[in-house]
Formats: C-alpha cells, structure tokens, sequence
C-alpha cells in the first residue's frame, strides 16, 4: 500500500478516508487535522490556557504532544488515583506522564488523591455505597471533580479530555440505547463554561482508536499498553466491541453514526426538557463547586462521611 | 510454513503467503481493534506474511 501524498511505502491505512499514509505524512496529518476540529468546534484559540488531562494512556499523552506541536500553551494535569491491583497501574502511568512533560519542558500538575483526601479509588469503591460494585463510577466522580478544580484554581480558560472517536461514539450508543435525552443534550465537541464549571474540549474526537494509537506508536511516545484492570469487562468496552465490527464491515459507520449525531443536535432534534445552566444548582459548601445537593456535593460527601 | 502473530499473552499461528488482513479474520481478531508491528514497524492489511515472520498485534481499546 503506497502513501497518497507521496507514493512511499504506507506506514498506516484509513479505510473509512480511503486514505494511507506514510510516517511523515501521517504525523502531519493528524495534527493538521487537530486543528481544523478546534477551530470548526470552536474549542480554544492560541491564546487561551489550556490543562490537558493526562492518564499515561495513548489518546490523553498524544493529544498533548499535538497541542504542544501546534504552538498551543497547553500544561498537564496528572490525577494519582492509587490504582495498584497487583501492577502497578498508577504508578507506571505517572511515571509515564512525568517523563513525558520532563522531556519537552512541559507544566504537569499532579494530584495525589490519597495524599489530598486519605483515600484512594479501590478504597472508596469497596467502602461508598456509590463504588459499590462500580468502581468506574466513583473515579468517574473524583476525576471530573479534581479536573474542574484544577482548571479554575489555576485560571485555565479549558479543560482539554483525549477522548476519541471511539470514546464518543460508544457513550452516544449507550446514550441512544436509554433514550437519555439528557445525555444526549450535553455531548458533544466542547461542553461550554457554566457558573463553576470550566469548558471542556475534545479535540480528538473525530479520530479512531486505532488512529491515535498509531500516532503515539508512530511519534515514539511511550505510553501504557495495560488496560485499568478495573475497566476489563465493563460496558464501554463491550460497546466499542460492538462498533468495531459494524465498522469493520462498514467503514465509517462509527463517524458517520457520531456526526450525523451532531448534525441532529444542531438541527434541534434534542429539545430541552428542563434548564441546562447551572443556574438552578446551589454551591457547595465545602468545595464551592455546583451541586444539586442543598449542602455538599457528591465529591466532598464521598470524602468526607463516606456514604 | 508459518507466522506467528502475538496478542498480549496469546499466540496464533497461521499460513506463510497469506495478507495480514486475512490472517486477522482466520483467528478471529477484528482488525479494527489492533494495529500490527513487525521489526517495530507499523504494517498494513495488505501486507503479505512470509514464513517466520513474527508479528506483534497492538490492542488499541481502552476505557471504563
């Protein structure tokens, strides 16, 4: 298979672009293709601060790389959650996060949740009625909770998520399987700031996995291959599953499935069933943060009594 | 006659002469699911496996 830009030997193929490109070319592409996604979502400009949520994983540390090679100020934000399982999880993923920003001179922020809270995600999955048998649900809680505080304590206009094509496209699945037209409403590209909330950006979501992946494979950025030992078996994973068979036998049905989404969205097929601001949320009185709650949000609860 | 392909801890064997992608669907692995290496290059579906050869298959799903 040859490069369509230049004719040398491929290095990676795209069967829903019919497009292959050789290295060179691809790690052009890809970045150039970044920036068109900012700029068509409207997520950030050059001038903004942006915090990169970093998890040592393909997606997150080479959408850093991207933002970096595209002249954007971009620091990153490591959360230690204390995932061990028998390999080390969070520890090799820091590291990883760590070598990467001391190599390119780059800002990383790390939290330590345990060192912070006295708690980490498989202790407070087996001891919160939340965790209960869902540990993804409470490390869900503590990332978005921590990565909002860090980009207002720290004043960055945006946080930026490495979530992909993939990612998107099986959270939507999920979305459509429940009609949940709350869900549906708020995905999207860019979630916009609210009162106490940051702006959240996705710049990779448009592209595959398996397109990331061969980025990072290709720009020699060592990442963690294991997946988090508590995220074998769950639903996201089965649903990407599902997704890449369909998109095996038709390439471009995940793409196509997501922007005919957005497309929708635009179009106003999802009406609003209630307020989508925060403005009917109260503060929470511990954190300052939203929440529904008249008194503590989820986070500083699940912190601070354990329920 | 034949090429391994490596899978985290699992190994496959198939027929020498045969393209990668067609040595993906007779083990079962859906190839949108992994990228290929061999000799730390990345290959594509079309390349065609000669006898020896050791590839090594990349999981790219990830998630929770």
């Amino acid at each position: 298979m040859k490069c369509r830009k230049c004719g040398g030997k491929a290095a990676f193929n795209m069967r829903q672009h019919k497009l292959a490109l050789c290295k060179e070319h691809y790690l052009e592409w890809i970045p150039a293709q970044t920036e068109r996604f900012i700029e068509k979502y409207r997520m950030f400009t050059h001038d903004e601060k942006i915090l990169v949520a970093v998890s040592g994983g393909k997606d997150s540390l080479s959408l850093w790389d991207i933002l970096w090679k595209l002249g954007y100020h971009a620091d990153g934000l490591y959360l230690a959650l204390g995932i061990d399982e028998g390999i080390g999880y969070s520890d090799e993923s820091r590291r990883l996060c760590e070598e990467f920003a001391s190599k390119r001179g780059l800002t990383l922020h790390v939290v330590d949740v345990l060192g912070d809270y006295g708690h980490t995600i498989p202790d407070l999955a087996r001891s919160t009625h939340r965790g209960k048998d869902k540990p993804c649900s409470v490390c869900g809680l503590v990332k978005r909770h921590e990565m909002n505080r860090i980009a207002r304590d720290f004043g960055y206009d945006v946080l930026a998520t490495g979530h992909n094509l993939d990612d998107e496209a099986a959270v939507l699945f999920g979305n459509t399987l429940r009609w949940d037209g709350e869900y549906l409403l708020r995905q999207g590209p860019v979630l916009p700031a609210a009162p106490g909330l940051a702006r959240k950006a996705k710049p990779l979501c448009r592209f595959c996995e398996r397109e990331m992946a061969a980025y990072a494979l290709l720009s020699g950025i060592e990442y963690i291959y294991d997946e988090c030992p508590f995220a074998v078996g769950s639903t996201s994973i089965y649903y990407k599953e599902l997704l890449n068979d369909l998109e095996h036998e038709r390439p471009g049905a995940k793409l196509s499935f997501y922007l005919s989404f957005l497309e929708a969205k635009k179009k106003g097929l999802f009406a609003e069933q209630r307020e989508e601001t925060t403005a009917g949320l109260n503060v929470c009185q511990q954190c300052g943060q939203p929440t529904s709650a008249l008194d503590l949000c989820s986070f500083c609860r699940m912190m601070g009594v354990g329920v | 006659m034949s090429v391994k392909l490596i899978l985290r801890d699992k190994e496959y064997e198939v027929k020498a002469g045969m393209t990668l992608l067609s040595a993906l669907k007779k083990t079962g692995i859906v190839p949108e699911s992994v990228i290929a290496t061999r000799d730390g290059e990345l290959i594509t579906e079309d390349e065609i496996l000669q006898d020896g050869q050791v590839v090594k298959l990349i999981a790219v799903i990830s998630g929770g």
